[in-house]
Parts: structure tokens; sequence; C-alpha cells
């Protein structure tokens, strides 16, 4: 591999890991325009862990992810009495003030950014990145992912069911913290350095729109889109100039004709092993219930 | 030093307004986060710029930087509004976006990524009372723009029209049963908000003279902010809010240091969407519109 292509997958896998991030608390039904702050968290903690104290790597990453995971639980608890489109401009108000206290934040710092001297090779990225998506599908195999369907189609009717949905909430808020803290810690040791203006709010709104352009109906979605937006304006270079203005037209054409983003279950359905005889559960036709 | 200040605070705050009460009209009315009022911001600011630059007098390139702004929202409702209704709620956000990026980009094409130098329209007319500065162009968009809210509050409150909008932020099932053609009234709307929004750009630009193609991505964000603070869908609530987030950015960066200034914004930001979620003027979600 040409070192510009080891860039390009590099990005990809970053990209992917935030973008599950953002896809578990969307699974149920809250939208995190923040991801940027535990990025930033994740990175920075991670950073002063092998920095100050001289940690090995494989020990201050996940340490820095489940801080980041911890302030997500801490925040969430507060920040997810809101619902809806307050909730999404509360996450975007906190993902400002966290990049914005660590800009100010002279112990690593600062401003002029913190060098960190580990370093993970591009294979460590792939690998972890590789790891997010198969803790990802595993996740989707659980009650747990049904009990987050549940409470994003119907919050109501998931509560007379017993689902605990406060309780779903904060954990898809804190597991998507956690994991985006995970991607900020591996971020900082392997560009050597973090600086607080690289986690802004667009990076947040870029995830999300990785995410929905992607589907947020099955696990593969985050996944796909991530590919998608990472890889196509790189293929796109050759139009130089034009190539984001070509990109941001067509993913407006392409959210017009099908908003329910790329990967959808019915799409999937040819692809999934089929339960032995087992019939499918169908509505009442008009005409049975005549 | 503090009353300069304030009335600094004042005059910045005076363009929030106008971004606030572009969102909140989206918002209010249609429950669309319009991700692209950032870019029709910037818009309104670029063309003028670079209209005037070609040799049109102000006046004719004020105007056709308007028109054009209305005629992108008007692509913005066709493209990435009216094709989503039913859908989730996030995805008109993505293609909002995409009309961010686009805009950005051409506008990049066309005129770089430098900060441009706007002309000075009334050059060096500053009042000076009791020592303090007063620049003319700065007290005309003040003017101009509590002048132009209170027409709409008037509007809002008093006309038919007025009352038609009322009724679709109220219940779009109700204003339909009524008779009220939702489908000509929509795009009226986003006119209205993107004329507001590009005003807000025109104003920036003649008061702060520097055009970007960026410029609209802080401006915008703080917009949302001074929404929120003051109340979503409460046009007064935005003028509170666009007046107390531009005090709270002058007031830190002259006090503190520029680098806080997030900190303070979008710190007061979250405060209050968790002490009090519908905002300083707002009633609770689900009641007040407009």
């Amino acid at each position: 591999m040409s070192g510009y292509q080891t860039g390009v997958l590099v990005v990809l896998a970053f990209n992917v890991m935030a973008a599950y991030a953002v896809y578990l608390p969307l699974a149920a039904g809250q939208l995190n325009l923040g991801i940027a702050g535990f990025m930033a968290i994740g990175a920075y903690a991670g950073a002063f862990l092998t920095n100050e104290y001289g940690w090995p790597m494989w020990a201050a990453i996940p340490v820095a992810a489940a801080a980041a995971g911890l302030v997500g639980l801490v925040i969430g608890i507060p920040v997810l009495r809101t619902h809806g489109i307050y909730l999404a401009m509360a996450t975007f108000a906190l993902g400002q003030v966290i990049s914005a206290v660590f800009l100010n934040l002279e112990v690593v710092g600062g401003a002029a950014g913190y060098p960190v001297t580990d370093y993970a090779g591009p294979y460590v990225v792939f690998a972890a990145a590789f790891g997010v998506v198969v803790l990802m599908v595993l996740i989707a195999q659980t009650r747990f992912a049904l009990y987050l369907t549940a409470v994003k189609s119907d919050p109501t009717v998931a509560d007379l069911l017993g689902v605990s949905v406060r309780g779903m909430q904060v954990a898809a808020f804190a597991l998507g913290a956690a994991v985006a803290g995970f991607g900020g810690a591996l971020y900082a040791h392997h560009y050597n350095f973090v600086e607080a203006q690289h986690f802004n709010v667009l990076l947040s709104v870029f995830t999300v729109l990785y995410v929905l352009f992607g589907g947020t109906q099955t696990v593969w979605g985050p996944l796909v889109g991530a590919a998608f937006f990472t890889l196509v304006p790189e293929l796109l270079r050759a139009s130089d100039q034009w190539r984001y203005a070509l990109f941001a037209v067509f993913v407006i054409l392409f959210i017009a004709i099908r908003p329910q983003g790329l990967v959808t279950t019915a799409l999937l359905r040819p692809f999934r092993r089929r339960a032995p005889q087992a019939p499918t559960p169908q509505a009442p036709t008009p005409e049975a219930s005549a | 030093m503090l009353a300069q200040q304030i009335i600094n605070g004042l005059m910045l705050g005076a363009i929030y307004m106008l971004v606030a009460v572009a969102f909140t009209l989206a918002i209010g009315v249609l429950n669309f986060l319009n991700f692209s009022i950032p870019g029709l911001f910037m818009l309104g600011g670029m063309l003028a710029f670079g209209l005037m630059k070609a040799g049109w007098p102000w006046l004719l390139a004020f105007a056709a930087a308007l028109f054009a702004a209305g005629l992108v929202s008007l692509l913005v409702e066709r493209l990435a509004y009216r094709r989503m209704q039913g859908g989730d709620p996030e995805v008109p956000l993505v293609s909002s976006l995409g009309f961010l990026v686009l805009l950005e980009n051409l506008m990049l094409i066309r005129f770089g990524s430098d900060m441009q130098a706007f002309p000075a329209l009334m050059a060096d007319m500053n009042f000076r009372v009791g020592g303090l500065v007063v620049g003319m162009a700065q007290l005309v968009s003040l003017a101009l723009s509590l002048l132009l809210v209170l027409w709409l509050s008037w509007y809002l409150s008093a006309t038919n029209a007025g009352r038609r909008v009322r009724t679709v932020a109220e219940s779009p099932e109700t204003a339909r049963l009524m008779g009220i053609d939702i489908a000509r009234l929509v795009p009226q709307l986003f006119v209205a908000s993107a004329l507001l929004a590009a005003l807000g750009g025109i104003l920036f630009a003649v008061n702060y003279q520097q055009v970007s193609p960026f410029m609209g991505e802080g401006v915008g964000f703080k917009g949302v902010a001074a929404m929120i603070v003051g109340g979503m869908g409460s046009i007064w609530g935005a003028v509170l809010g666009g007046l107390l987030i531009g005090l709270a950015e002058v007031l830190s960066i002259s006090f503190i240091g520029a680098d806080v200034v997030n900190i303070t914004v979008y710190g007061l930001l979250l405060l209050i969407l968790i002490v009090r979620p519908q905002g300083l003027m707002g009633r609770p979600a689900g009641r007040e519109k407009l």
C-alpha cells in the first residue's frame, strides 16, 4: 500500500469509529451533535496518561475511552431530561463547551496543541476500527439493540412493556461517548498531536451526516456511510476544487430520493438467514378484517 | 469602557438576532432545524461583495443578493424539506447541511478562501457621545434589525396572513382542515427566513467590513444558541437571546479573553437547556409557537 492509500484508510477507520459513536444513541432516537467533545476527552485523557504518567498505550487508550464514557454518563443524566430538538441542541452546546475548555487548559498545551509521545501505527488503527465494528454487530444481536429500537420507535409503549426508557437512553448515550473517546484516544496516538480546534462542531455534524446517509435502520449503515464519505471525495479528487461542491449536490439529491439512508432493513433481507418455516407475521389485510 | 463594550455587544447581538429569528421561523412553524441558514447568511454577504466588486451600485447589489438567497431557499424547501415529510426528523437537517457545504464551496471556487475586505459604505461616520464611539453603519443596522423584527411580530399577531402562519405552527392538521393552503404558505416562510438571514449577512459585511466563504458558520451557530436561549419559536425570545449572546460574547472577549468565548456562550446555552429547556421566553414544549 502506498503512503497515500494508507493515509486514506486510516482516516476511514477513524470516521467509522466516530460514526458508530453517533449511531448508538441515534438507534435510541437521540441525536448527539456533540460527539467531537467526547472524542476530545478521549484524545486528551489518553495523551495525558501516556505523556505525564508514562502509561503504555494499550492501557491508556481503554482508560481514556472509559473516562469519556463516564463523562457521558454523568452529563447524560441531566442532558437527557431534554428530548427531540432540545436534546440535539444541548449536545451541540456540550460539544462546544468541552472543546473550548480544552482550548483553555494550559496543562495540556492550550491553543498551541499537545504533542503525544507514543505512536500507534496504521495497523493498530485498522484493528481497532475492525474491533469496534465487530462489537457493534455483536451488540446488534442482543436484546439491548431491540430495546433501543423500541425506545426509538415508541417510548410510551416501550415504557408500558417494562423497558426502562431513561436507562436505555443513558446507556446508549454513555456507550456512544465511550466509543467516541476510544477513537479520540487512538487519534491522539496515531497523529502524535492533539489540538482542541480539530474537535469542532463541524466534525460532530459531519459524523452525523455519515450515519444518516448510511441509514440508521441497520448496524451496517454507519460503516457504509463513513466509507462513502471518506472514499468518494478522494475519487473525485481529479475534479479538484469542484469536488466538495459536486459531492454536496450528490448528497442533497440522494437524500431527496432516498431519505431512509443507503442501507435499509429491506435491502438486507435477501442476505438474511431465514428462520426454518417461521411464517412471517402479517398485518391483517382489509379484506380479512372486514 | 464597559458602556462601550455593551454598545458593541448590542450591535453584534442585532446580527445574531436576525439569524435567530430566521431559525425560529423554520423551527417554530415547520419544526425544521434549517442548517442552510448559515449558508444563506454567507451568501448575502459574499454576493453583495462580489456584485459591488463587479461595479454594481450597492443598493442593487444588496437587492440581488437578497433575491438570490430567496431563490436558493425555495430550492432548499423543495429538495430538503418537502420530500422529507413523515420520515425521521433528523433527515432534513442532513440535506440542509448539504446546502451549507454546497454554498460555501461555490463561493470558495469563485472568490477563494481568504477573508476579503468589504468596501466601507459610510466611511468614518461615527457618533461620539461622551467618549463613546458609535459607528453610523452599526447604528443603522441595529435600528433596521429592530424595526424589521417589530414589523414581523406585528405582522404575525395582527394580520390574516400572520394568523394563518400561527395556525400552521399550532397544528398543520387543523390548518389544513380550516382551508389554509400549506403548500403555498411553507415556501413563503422559507423565503422570509432566507431574507432575514441574508440581510443579517449583508449587515455583518457592512459593519465589520470583511467577508469570507465561511463567515456563516460561527454566526449561524451563535444564532441557533440565541434562538434556544430566548425560547424556540418565540420571536421576542430570539430578540432577547440574540442581544444576550452578543453581549456575553463581547464582554467575555474584553474582560476574560478571546479563547473563552465558546465556554461562556455555549455554557449559557447548556445551562438554560438543563434548567429551563423551553428558553427564557418560551412556554413549555409543544405549547408556544410564535
